[in-house]
């Protein structure tokens, strides 16, 4: 019998919803910045196999002769990608959810797994839980990418107060250039992120909005295997009122499958 | 200027610029600077901007204004064998333009801040600037101009003192050349190459917050690094 099942709790979906438009102006007004020094190519002996960017890009996003007003913009909106950015970690870290999407042993041959079903290499289902492999190094490697944009940002925003900083990143201008990649980095999460979304279905984006999905019988629940002290918490049964009134009784065939994942995802 | 745009910025976004800048000022140390690199690693800049550069100036004629807290009355006048008499410096630093593009540029000239100790116009009592003992004592900005008047920038006077600011006239091992600022510019690693105006009129210390050709059009008025 279908139910809803928390899957997203309301913190992670502020952060989310919240870095959406942060992170969009932050590459707006960043491409308004670049393009007053744009010399990034990627070329192959002498020959520019990209340029970043073709004049066409700039005049159909209109981003030229723009420099002053992507520094103010991109100076103002740096505060509330870091602080929500920070908060986000925090979060994560102090909620225990961490162990939902950082890297495990497993995780390596399991993004394998997902790659090689993902190009229809592979014709077995693959292990269902909150995030597999994949999503974990996806998910914890764009906020690394975060973090490094924070300090290679830092480091061409004040390479004098923190010369130590620029210098450890190879100089000014191998900062810059960092920070530059790392944008491209964020416009690839993007587009893999929105692809595997659409793939993946409704239900599965509804729940980043509304912070459930629906369930079927055979599903698996996203229990909390506990915080970081260790110890377990059963973060669904907090949300037991609020479940049951939307979508009838939790059973206790759920529970007891929670309880047993609970147990193998400790181990 | 209105209330919804402050020198081509929406107010916000000016704000926030004061904002920054503040931290700035409150986090910046004299004491860190700009990474010095070897003269082998030193190149020509572009010439990047002539505002305000006049190619038929008079050398010869020429005269370094320098103005304190008590006014055009008493004004101070050097010739460039004057500037070139105060201790010689030599560093070579990076030129980081706002553009986002940067050389490493070796320059000689003598500090901004041995200027204003001879001439004591850094001060509220006319005394030397002394920063770290008397701090209260010193004006707050300093305003560079061209003789024309056409470019000019403002300084918060932490930067104008710090010891990598020149008064520079020679670049790459030569005498300027006149794109470059003939026959005196300022050099101020700690902020973006727009502060480093070339062809320097008169300088000007004070507690009013200087005029700045960038930032009327939209730049941060601070700039630095």
């Amino acid at each position: 019998m279908p139910r809803l099942e928390q899957k997203h709790s309301l913190a992670t979906r502020l952060f989310h919803w919240i870095n959406v438009p942060i992170l969009a102006i932050m590459i707006y007004s960043g491409l308004l910045i670049y393009w007053a020094n744009d010399v990034y190519a990627i070329r192959l002996g002498g020959i520019t196999i990209v340029k970043f960017f073709p004049d066409w890009f700039y005049g159909a996003l209109h981003l030229d002769h723009r420099l002053a007003e992507g520094m103010a913009w991109h100076f103002t909106f740096m505060w509330f990608f870091a602080i929500n950015g920070l908060l986000y970690v925090a979060y994560t870290t102090w909620s225990g959810e961490w162990r939902h999407l950082l890297p495990n042993r497993h995780t390596f041959a399991e993004a394998w797994q997902v790659v090689r079903h993902d190009l229809g290499l592979r014709k077995e289902p693959l292990p269902r839980r909150k995030f597999n492999g994949a999503q974990r190094l996806a998910y914890t490697g764009v906020v690394a990418m975060g973090a490094g944009s924070l300090l290679t940002g830092l480091a061409i925003y004040k390479p004098v107060q923190v010369a130590w900083l620029t210098t450890l990143l190879g100089g000014y201008p191998l900062a810059r250039l960092e920070h530059f990649v790392l944008t491209l980095g964020y416009v690839a999460f993007f587009v893999i992120h929105i692809t595997q979304v659409v793939r993946a279905g409704w239900n599965n984006f509804r729940a980043m909005v509304i912070g459930v999905e629906v369930a079927g019988d055979e599903e698996i629940s996203y229990e909390y295997a506990g915080r970081p002290d260790g110890a377990p918490r059963e973060y669904a049964s907090r949300r037991t009122a609020s479940t049951r009134s939307s979508a009838g009784r939790r059973t206790a065939s759920t529970r007891s499958s929670a309880d047993r994942r609970t147990a193998s995802t400790r181990e | 200027m209105t209330r919804s745009a402050e020198d081509e910025l929406p107010w916000p976004l000016r704000r926030a610029l004061e904002f920054d800048e503040r931290l700035a000022q409150g986090t910046f140390r004299a004491s860190r600077r700009s990474p010095e690199f070897p003269r082998s690693a030193a190149r020509m800049p572009r010439v990047n901007g002539s505002i305000g550069l006049d190619w038929g100036l008079d050398l010869s004629a020429w005269r370094l204004q320098v103005v304190g807290a008590a006014g055009d009355h008493a004004r101070r006048s050097f010739t460039l064998d004057d500037i070139k008499a105060l201790p010689r410096v030599e560093m070579t630093t990076e030129l980081r333009c706002i553009e986002g593009w940067s050389t490493v540029v070796h320059w000689a000239g003598t500090r901004l801040s041995d200027l204003a100790a001879v001439t004591g116009s850094a001060t509220c009592s006319g005394r030397p600037a002394d920063p770290i003992g008397n701090a209260a004592d010193l004006l707050g900005y300093a305003a560079l101009e061209t003789p024309d008047r056409e470019y000019y920038v403002g300084l918060d006077m932490a930067s104008a003192l710090h010891p990598q600011t020149l008064l520079c006239y020679e670049m790459g091992g030569q005498p300027l050349t006149p794109d470059h600022g003939a026959p005196l510019r300022l050099v101020i690693p700690v902020k973006y190459g727009i502060k480093s105006l070339k062809q320097i009129g008169t300088i000007r210390f004070t507690d009013r917050r200087p005029a700045d050709y960038w930032a009327e059009r939209g730049y941060d008025w601070y700039a630095g690094h």
